[in-house]
């Protein structure tokens, strides 16, 4: 009878029906869900505007076209006080980018390197590798930075004692400075020279590949590859007569004059940034690697495959799959604690945007691009990442 | 308007979420029963905590006096440490109801920043100090010089400007706060350590051989130091700057701590009896918003201009500073105050 009821058309229906409706009271709680939100996201706004109101700050972001009038320590780009506020905010951008890059590539290795040395039979190689994880896991990586610059960086010798290494290089505790590489006029043949190894060596590894695939026959690829790509820019270098002087650091009146220097601000962000990251990663990698199954190498094995291929050609690209996602949040996470930068003065982003936000006092304005900027490096590095593990995936067939 | 729109819709979340009514300061202050003071993180000597978290300093005296004018007990203060960073957005979002943090009075702070400025407590000026081994005896000697100096500061303004009218070269080392370029500077980071000569002085009592540092004679900036308040509230802004006046006029009155009650009882000078608030039918404290012994109170609580500074930076404390600028006008400084009545 109740069967018949529901199907029945409306006739049946009371009030109560309607309140003990699924449908309804599913419809019901999404347009209440939505008044909330939509309510509350007023109010903050409302509430912002009053306030911007109140305090009598000019909004907007025109401010980024005033002339900034602080200098920046370290700058990839040409930056003085004369240039806008907007520049100053992009020389910490790319100083961000600079440390981020730089701290992913070294955590990668590290980890890498870690991760399968945890794995190994060699029970101190082990051991150790547990104990770096154990240590650079459990300290908070604002920690490691002062670790880094306050505990070795800054014990090295003073400027006046400063030690002077092979090849022109000065160690202080204001930086590493190394002679400045000049190049001449013809010195845009060498990444002309460099571009063309590079495609040369992206097609002998393609021919090489195809005739393995055909023949079976095997080619020296990585040597072949490798000759090229050193071998093309050297000798380009060398037949357009060299074109390449220095310029050395020498010791001034208080510092050193000439030459490049590296800042134990960006060393021990960098140095720090990477250890911490890399005992995240050699987890990772030992995860990816022990979920392989062990039937696998074993397989590989009566195949008659050699250790060192197996584990190139099978083990690697399985463990991939699990590594790859997990790894794409450690490389978010490193960009992200590069603004930790600022504790030890480093100018990155949320430095040069920190001194614009107080000279200029557009704290929302200042903080909308810290925000924004951060969001899209991150998008665009899983992005990155996404098309990677799509690449990496199991293929079905 | 779009930008607006859209910078205030992303900036709500950030800002918190301050609440948008705008009550009188002086109300709010009496209501919640202390004065909220914007301070430094710690100069000696302006604004630092001592082991069991009491704050003293020239910059605190001037909290406990506004406290004193409106309670008639300067202990009903509340601090809120700021980096140079951190203190406008700290006042602009109401975390303090007043700035009393060795900050310089400029026009764009004064204007764009939102907030007023009308009294200086100490005319500073920047400076520089250099080890003695540099062997430098002038500010024009630095070209080449690693530079210490903190971030969003008019020191790091003028430090940039100094520089590029002399033609000079340096390298900036720059960090938030105060105690990392205090350690930058003692552990040889950089040459020079340049900020507000006040600073200075208070920073070389930290550094572990005082002596062998030296604060060159060159000044290169006007650094008039004042109390700000957030735009909008005159008569907080009133009671602020009257203050300050009160201290300069005690001074002027030759009224102290000591001598106050004295004074109040038998003093016949008219300007003095209206002063203390005890002429009749004066209502000079009420109009302000406050009670007419106003003034008696600040000066019981902390003295005159004179004794806060001496108590704090004068020559008996370690950091030895001339008054300078800072004495009276009657005395060839520049402390004048206008005419209360």
């Amino acid at each position: 009878m109740t069967d018949h009821a529901a199907i029945a058309p409306s006739e049946a229906r009371t009030l109560r029906s309607y309140v003990y409706d699924p449908k309804i009271r599913g419809i019901f709680f999404q347009v209440l869900t939505l008044v909330i939100v939509v309510g509350v996201g007023w109010w903050i706004f409302d509430n912002t505007v009053a306030n911007l109101a109140r305090s009598g700050t000019a909004s907007g972001y025109q401010f980024l076209k005033g002339r900034a009038g602080f200098d920046i320590g370290a700058s990839l780009i040409e930056y003085s006080s004369d240039s806008t506020y907007g520049r100053a905010i992009l020389v910490g951008f790319l100083n961000t980018i600079l440390v981020a890059f730089f701290g992913i590539i070294t955590a990668t290795a590290i980890g890498f390197i870690i991760g399968i040395g945890r794995l190994s039979k060699n029970w101190l190689i082990a051991k150790l590798c547990t104990v770096y994880v154990e240590v650079f896991r459990n300290i908070p990586v604002l920690l490691i930075i002062f670790f880094w610059y306050k505990g070795v960086l800054s014990s090295l010798p003073q400027v006046r004692d400063s030690v002077k290494l092979p090849l022109g290089m000065v160690l202080n505790n204001r930086g590493l400075a190394f002679p400045k590489p000049v190049w001449g006029d013809a010195a845009w043949v060498i990444p002309v020279a460099l571009l063309i190894a590079v495609v040369a060596a992206f097609i002998v590894a393609r021919w090489a590949k195809q005739r393995q695939m055909r023949t079976g026959q095997q080619f020296h690829t990585i040597w072949t590859v490798t000759g090229l790509i050193i071998g093309l820019p050297v000798l380009a270098f060398l037949a357009v007569g060299a074109p390449l002087t220095f310029d050395f650091p020498i010791a001034g009146r208080f510092n050193l004059s000439g030459g490049s220097v590296i800042a134990p601000e960006f060393v021990a962000l960098y140095l720090a940034l990477s250890f911490y990251t890399a005992s995240f990663i050699a987890e990772t990698i030992r995860a990816g690697i022990r979920a392989v199954a062990k039937g696998q190498s074993e397989a590989a094995a009566a195949l008659g495959l050699q250790p060192s291929t197996t584990t190139r050609l099978v083990i690697v690209p399985q463990a991939m799959r699990v590594i790859i996602p997990p790894l794409t949040s450690q490389y978010l996470n490193l960009t992200k604690n590069s603004s930790l930068g600022i504790a030890v003065g480093f100018p990155e982003l949320v430095a040069t945007g920190g001194t614009t936000m107080n000279q200029t006092g557009q704290a929302i304005e200042v903080v909308s691009i810290w925000l924004v900027v951060y969001l899209s490096i991150s998008i665009t590095t899983s992005l990155f990442m996404n098309w990677f593990n799509a690449k990496m995936a199991l293929v079905e067939r | 308007m779009k930008k607006t729109l859209l910078s205030a819709a992303i900036g709500a979340a950030v800002l918190g979420f301050a609440s948008a009514a705008s009550a009188a300061t002086l109300d709010t202050v009496k209501s919640k029963g202390f004065v909220q003071c914007v301070v430094n993180t710690g100069l000696a000597g302006f604004a630092a905590p001592d082991a069991s978290g009491n704050w003293s300093g020239f910059d605190v005296d001037y909290c406990k006096a506004v406290a004193a004018a409106i309670f008639n007990d300067a202990t009903k203060t509340k601090y809120t440490p700021t980096t140079s960073q951190t203190r406008f957005t700290a006042l602009q979002s109401g975390e303090g109801d007043v700035l009393f943090r060795n900050t310089t009075w400029t026009i764009n702070r004064d204007t764009a920043l939102g907030f007023n400025f009308r009294t200086v407590n100490y005319y500073d000026g920047q400076g520089f100090m250099v080890p003695k081994s540099l062997n430098v005896k002038s500010a024009l000697e630095l070209s080449g010089a690693a530079v210490c100096v903190q971030s969003g500061t008019t020191t790091e303004l003028n430090l940039a400007d100094y520089f590029k009218a002399n033609k000079l070269e340096y390298k900036p080392v720059v960090y938030e706060k105060l105690p990392e370029v205090n350690q930058a500077y003692q552990e040889g980071r950089c040459d020079v350590y340049t900020t507000d000569q006040s600073g200075l002085y208070s920073l070389r009592l930290s550094l572990s051989n005082p002596d062998e540092h030296i604060i060159l004679p060159e000044i290169i900036s006007k650094e008039p130091l004042g109390p700000a308040v957030r735009q909008g509230d005159d008569q907080w802004f009133d009671i602020v700057s009257w203050t300050h006046y009160a201290l300069v006029q005690a001074e002027e009155f030759g009224i102290t701590k000591a001598n106050v009650d004295d004074i109040r009882k038998s003093s016949t000078n008219p300007d003095v009896r209206r002063f203390l608030g005890v002429e009749k039918d004066t209502k000079i404290g009420t109009d302000l918003g406050l009670t007419n012994d106003w003034a008696y109170n600040i000066i019981k609580a902390v003295g005159n201009y004179g004794e806060v500074f001496e108590r704090n930076i004068g020559q008996n404390t370690p950091l030895k500073i001339q008054r300078g600028l800072n004495a009276l006008w009657t005395k060839g400084g520049l402390q004048y105050a206008p005419p209360i009545r």
